[in-house]
């Protein structure tokens, strides 16, 4: 490199150098607007607006009333706004003979998706725990098979579970499903967990084994104060996976315990009378926001869980 | 091993456990009163083996490690000296031998019953806990009482110097702070034995010759066993009170640092330890008398040489001759073998300089005091004493 004494030397010599030394300096200039960003944001927002426009049909039209709906204008914004459809879907929408709406489903859906969480996040990090760090003899062979487990299509195994449920008695009740969800999330959360588990720093372990931690102490005070992130991914999937079923609760309970999906599916499908658009779409609003509210109140979190994977330490 | 699994996630009451301690506790010291406890060595390992799927790590291994002895097992990566470590510490299950500490067969003891710290590589410092849980975390696991947990830590912090340090949380420390919180962490417990895998090699130059003196002030100050992984010469040569070489699961020489230094048993010890390494000259040894090394129109005299076989019988070998035992100029020609030769690099390191020439066909290099301006292209008289240097058999690289 020459140095900055001797290129102004040279300047003051030749004009071609100092035409050079006048030349770019700092930062290059990029444009605001350019084409590709034209192309870029433009491209972004029309895809934002596609998907967006189911939603806000939905809400427009839980909105309004009938006779507004029957005029055809989906699109339109409501002209007087009421909120009639929404206590409706709530609380006197009928399925065949009861009819208080959405709100049993919706204790239903609760006390389902809570126990299930609980029990299949408590039992898979575990396995994930002793499968990532406790090398025990076989647990390759007992991972294969969980994994294995999560390839089979569920149809396959619907009936057999419904015998199982019968003998042991607890077909058609609400702890008989949460059992169901809690078996048919293992595999995937196991897998979750012990590749989490795997990222974490395999000194740390021995160093609590040589510490005196046994097998339940270094996993409630070493490994779960470190795998906050992990936890959150698993609950957010179990909560929506589990708030979102329908099969499985049309099929393992009774009508009086349906969750919210199965009873949100009875009042959109009753045949008797008018179609209410109003109320169906606010129904639908109304099953989907726990899992939307999920997603807003922990989607920080969920980000950071599924990337932790990849970054050590 | 699945026994062992449910022992682990269904342990006995507390108090069974308490119970289990305790006569273990009990049945150790009269072990050590019935030997002595001069007699047993700290750490012992009988006839070792460990292999991972049917490729051996360890093979056949014994070591003992004396009481208050600080043993550097030292090797290149892969060599098996932190798997050896990690044997002792109970943190993998050996595949045959035993393992003795301070005469208690702990063979098929959990790491926390054989009084053991460890410090390692990646400090391992829980991060979610302050520095003072990270050092009561083991005490308190092993039920020591809270007030006797605070003196302690009260005491290792001030050998240690991290009494600021307490309230912090790990990410908030420095690489050597960090380091030395891990060791405080093995300090605390009090232990019999303490285990250092490679501590210093996260650690940039600077804070690794400081923590280096540390280490061995530490050493100094409790008298306890120490054993000390590391692939780093200068790291060995200046901790240890004897050194185990290892290369692929073996230990080759287990020494004094100047014993290893100086009379390496063969040449792989000899290339390993030394920088700038160790001068390989491939040549003939005439069985005489007088016997002596020939490398093409070289004649190197070994009647001064100490040979490990006497009877050493003539045929192809390798003498071996360190760069700082070569003297130049009337030095030089002073030594019972000595040669003209013409320089052809000259690389100064500060402290002294390393130039490299030619001898019988071979590199070979010397050091010499920095002040001697010496150019490429110069001719210079070297020479050296036979009896400082090493001879090797060709074929087996074994000390003759």
């Amino acid at each position: 490199m020459a140095d900055p004494a001797s290129l102004e030397a040279a300047a003051s010599r030749s004009p071609a150098v100092s035409r050079q030394l006048a030349g770019p300096r700092g930062r290059k200039p990029r444009p605001t607007v350019s084409r590709r960003n034209a192309f870029l944001y433009g491209t972004l927002i029309v895809l934002a607006l596609y998907y967006l426009l189911p939603l806000y049909v939905m809400v427009v039209t839980s909105l309004k009333g009938m006779p507004e709906i029957r005029l055809g204008n989906i699109f339109s914004p409501p002209v007087d706004i009421t909120f009639e459809p929404w206590v409706k879907a709530w609380a006197t929408a009928c399925t065949g003979l009861n009819c208080d709406g959405l709100s049993r489903g919706f204790w239903n859906s609760v006390r389902i998706t809570v126990p299930s969480v609980v029990l299949s996040i408590a039992i898979a990090s575990v396995n994930g725990y002793a499968l990532a760090n406790w090398r025990f003899k076989g647990a390759n062979i007992f991972f294969t098979i969980l994994i294995v487990g999560s390839f089979i299509p569920y149809q396959v195994m619907i009936y057999p579970i419904v015998i199982i449920l019968r003998d042991i008695g607890l077909y058609g009740s609400l702890w008989g499903l949460v059992i169901v969800h809690s078996i048919f999330g293992m595999p995937i959360l196991t897998l979750l967990f012990r590749n989490y588990f795997t990222s974490v720093p395999e000194e740390l372990f021995r160093a609590a084994r040589v510490d005196g931690a046994g097998f339940w102490g270094i996993y409630f005070k070493i490994m779960m104060p470190m795998s906050l992130p992990i936890f959150v991914v698993a609950l957010i999937i179990q909560t929506t996976g589990i708030w979102n079923d329908f099969l499985f609760g049309v099929i393992y309970t009774k009508p009086e315990s349906y969750p919210m999906t199965v009873q949100l599916n009875n009042i959109v499908n009753s045949t008797q009378g008018v179609k209410e658009y109003n109320v169906n779409m606010a129904a639908t609003i109304l099953t989907g926001l726990v899992p939307l509210s999920v997603y807003f109140a922990s989607g920080k979190l969920f980000v950071r869980g599924i990337a932790a994977g990849a970054v050590k330490g | 091993m699945a026994g062992s699994i449910l022992g682990k996630l269904f342990p006995f009451s507390r108090a069974a456990r308490a119970e289990q301690t305790a006569r273990r506790a009990a049945e150790r010291d009269q072990l050590r009163k019935a030997a002595g406890d001069a007699a047993i060595p700290s750490i012992s390992v009988r006839d070792l083996s460990l292999s991972f799927g049917g490729a051996p790590v360890l093979e056949h291994l014994d070591l003992d490690i004396m009481d208050g002895e600080f043993l550097v097992l030292l090797g290149p990566s892969g060599c098996g000296k932190s798997t050896l470590l990690n044997c002792i510490a109970g943190l993998i299950d050996l595949t045959d031998g035993q393992i003795f500490i301070k005469g208690w067969n702990v063979t098929w003891e959990e790491p926390k019953d054989r009084h053991i710290g460890m410090v390692f590589q990646s400090y391992a410092l829980y991060p979610q806990m302050t520095v003072r849980r990270n050092l009561s975390f083991g005490l308190s696991s092993a039920g020591v009482p809270k007030d006797e947990i605070s003196k302690r830590i009260a005491r290792t912090a001030e050998l240690l110097q991290i009494e600021p340090l307490l309230d912090r949380r790990p990410s908030q420390l420095s690489g050597g702070q960090r380091q030395r919180v891990a060791i405080g962490r093995a300090l605390v417990r009090d232990v019999d034995v303490f285990l250092f895998d490679e501590p210093l090699s996260n650690l940039d130059a600077k804070l690794r010759s400081e923590l280096r003196v540390e280490i061995k002030r530490l050493h100094q100050r409790l008298a306890n066993t120490m054993v000390y992984v590391t692939h780093d010469q200068i790291e060995a040569m200046t901790l240890a009170d004897r050194i185990a070489v290892m290369k692929s699961g073996q230990i080759q020489q287990l020494g004094a640092p100047h014993e290893i230094y100086d009379r390496p048993v063969n040449r792989f010890v000899a290339g390993f330890l030394g920088s700038p390494q160790m001068n390989f000259l491939s040549g003939q040894l005439q069985s005489g008398p007088p016997r002596a090394f020939r490398a093409g129109d070289m004649s190197v005299p070994l009647d001064r040489y100490a040979f490990d076989k006497p009877d050493a019988a003539g045929g192809p070998c390798v003498l071996g001759v360190r760069p700082e035992s070569v003297a130049i100029g009337a030095d030089g020609s002073a030594r019972p073998f000595s040669r003209e030769v013409e320089i052809e690099i000259v690389e100064p390191m500060g402290a002294n300089t390393l130039v490299w020439t030619k001898l019988a066909d071979t590199n070979f290099a010397f050091l010499v005091d920095s002040q001697s301006r010496l150019k490429a292209g110069e001719r210079v008289t070297i020479g050296f004493d036979p009896a400082r240097a090493s001879l090797f058999d060709e074929a087996t690289g074994v000390r003759m």
